[in-house]
């Protein structure tokens, strides 16, 4: 495994001590990292898990869109935060983690852009909100 | 490939007898090719006297700079090179998200804070941005990549068909991790400096003396051993030492680093004017050479 650019390592350890559950990409939509808190709403630990492909990703939580939702929170807002870089936040989600539980959740996703105007990935900070 | 610092002394430059042994100039390393070829890495206060020494036929020198910080660049004003008009200097650095590189160094090299305009230099000068990537100078192949300092920080790779070198002079690799080193996927400067022949890597802080300066961007002896085991160098020189240390308290330091990390690679506190060799030639009837690199002379200062 090559070692990753310092960027995306300070963001890893930035997120390592946040209290915002934050779950990292790269370029390639694979989540490379995602925090404790992230763990806790997600069910399952990094430590087990390890990288997660975009397909392994979809079997373990499924994201769809809150039939409540607003025009505005439509797309994968990960992969369009990489696709079209640019931040992305969507207010109204449905989570549907592996044992099946069903969580609302709001959620900010931004590209990772080093100085030289490099995509080097994304991260996404989100947090459960109360069913309406 | 012939390793030579000038200047060893981190943050702020040091002179006086306490620190005699080792040297109180601020970074500085000469690394000369086997076809002559100079590089200048980092341009503090023992640039000065490294441009004294260089042949009187030389008609090219390369600056590779790690970043802006004053005690990387305070020296480059007193670099004889930049006054000699049958001299090509090659300044490389980074630049910033906004700003050149040109941009940056014209805040120093520019009234009031020095005289000389950079623009008016008599030598023949070009500035580099030093992306990632490789770039070749003589017979050396140079690889620059952004490291965990603050600010816009690279550190180098650079080898030749025999010899590698690493030069991390300011390093902070252990910032936010719970333990370290980690894996080497997680690791700023792994790649540069993975199975080198000499690893120049900062060591500026005791364990204790780091809690109080996390983030400031540079490691402890401890974490330059840690490191230079991850990465499998074959001998690691500690570098950027703390200007408040004086010659005894750095060896100390360094003794006590070693006594708790027991690395199977020899350790060499930095010092002015040592010489190290890398990748010398040998015939079929020599002996192989030395696993690390060959410290060659001491020469300290009166």
């Amino acid at each position: 495994m090559s070692q990753q650019s310092v960027e995306m390592i300070l963001v890893r350890q930035l997120a390592g001590y946040l209290f915002v559950p934050v779950v990292v990409v790269d370029t390639t939509g694979t989540v490379i990292f995602y925090n404790e808190p992230a763990e806790r709403i997600l069910g399952v630990r990094f430590d087990e898990t390890g990288r997660i492909d975009s397909k392994e990703a979809d079997r373990l939580i499924e994201l769809s869109e809150d039939p409540t939702a607003g025009p505005d929170d439509t797309g994968r807002p990960l992969l369009a935060a990489l696709h079209q870089r640019r931040p992305v936040h969507v207010r109204r989600w449905l989570l549907r983690r592996g044992d099946r539980v069903r969580l609302h959740i709001e959620l900010t996703a931004f590209p990772i852009i080093d100085q030289e105007e490099r995509l080097l990935g994304a991260m996404a900070m989100f947090w459960e909100r109360q069913a309406p | 490939m012939k390793v030579t610092p000038y200047g060893v002394r981190g943050s702020l430059a040091a002179p006086g007898p306490a620190t005699a042994r080792y040297g109180g100039n601020t970074s500085c390393v000469r690394v000369t090719g086997p076809d002559g070829t100079v590089l200048v890495l980092d341009a503090g206060t023992g640039i000065r006297s490294l441009g004294r020494e260089l042949p009187a036929d030389l008609r090219r020198v390369d600056v590779l700079l790690t970043h802006l910080h004053m005690d990387h660049i305070i020296g480059l004003g007193f670099f004889a090179p930049l006054f000699n008009s049958s001299m090509e200097v090659h300044i490389w650095g980074p630049a910033s998200a906004t700003l050149s590189l040109d941009a940056r160094l014209r805040r120093y090299l520019a009234p009031p804070l020095f005289p000389v305009l950079l623009r008016d230099l008599p030598c023949r000068l070009e500035l580099h941005h030093t992306g990632r990537g490789r770039f070749s100078i003589g017979a050396f192949t140079v690889r620059a990549a952004r490291v965990c300092h603050p600010g816009t920080t690279v550190g180098y790779r650079i080898e030749t068909e025999r010899a590698s070198l690493a030069y991390l002079p300011d390093h902070e690799p252990a910032l936010g991790a719970r333990r370290f080193p980690i894996d080497a996927e997680w690791t700023s400067g792994f790649e540069l400096a993975e199975k080198v022949d000499l690893l120049l890597h900062d060591a500026q802080y005791t364990r204790t003396e780091y809690p109080r300066h996390v983030g400031w961007g540079h490691s402890t002896a401890h974490h330059a051993l840690a490191f230079a085991r991850l990465v499998g160098a074959r001998h690691l020189v500690a570098f950027h030492h703390d200007p408040s240390r004086d010659d005894d308290a750095l060896e100390t330091a360094i003794d006590a680093a070693v006594a708790d990390v027991r690395p199977d690679f020899p350790v060499t506190p930095a010092a002015e004017g040592d010489t190290f060799e890398l990748g010398r030639a040998t015939t079929g009837a020599e002996p192989a050479p030395p696993a690390s690199a060959r410290r060659l002379s001491t020469r300290r200062m009166p």
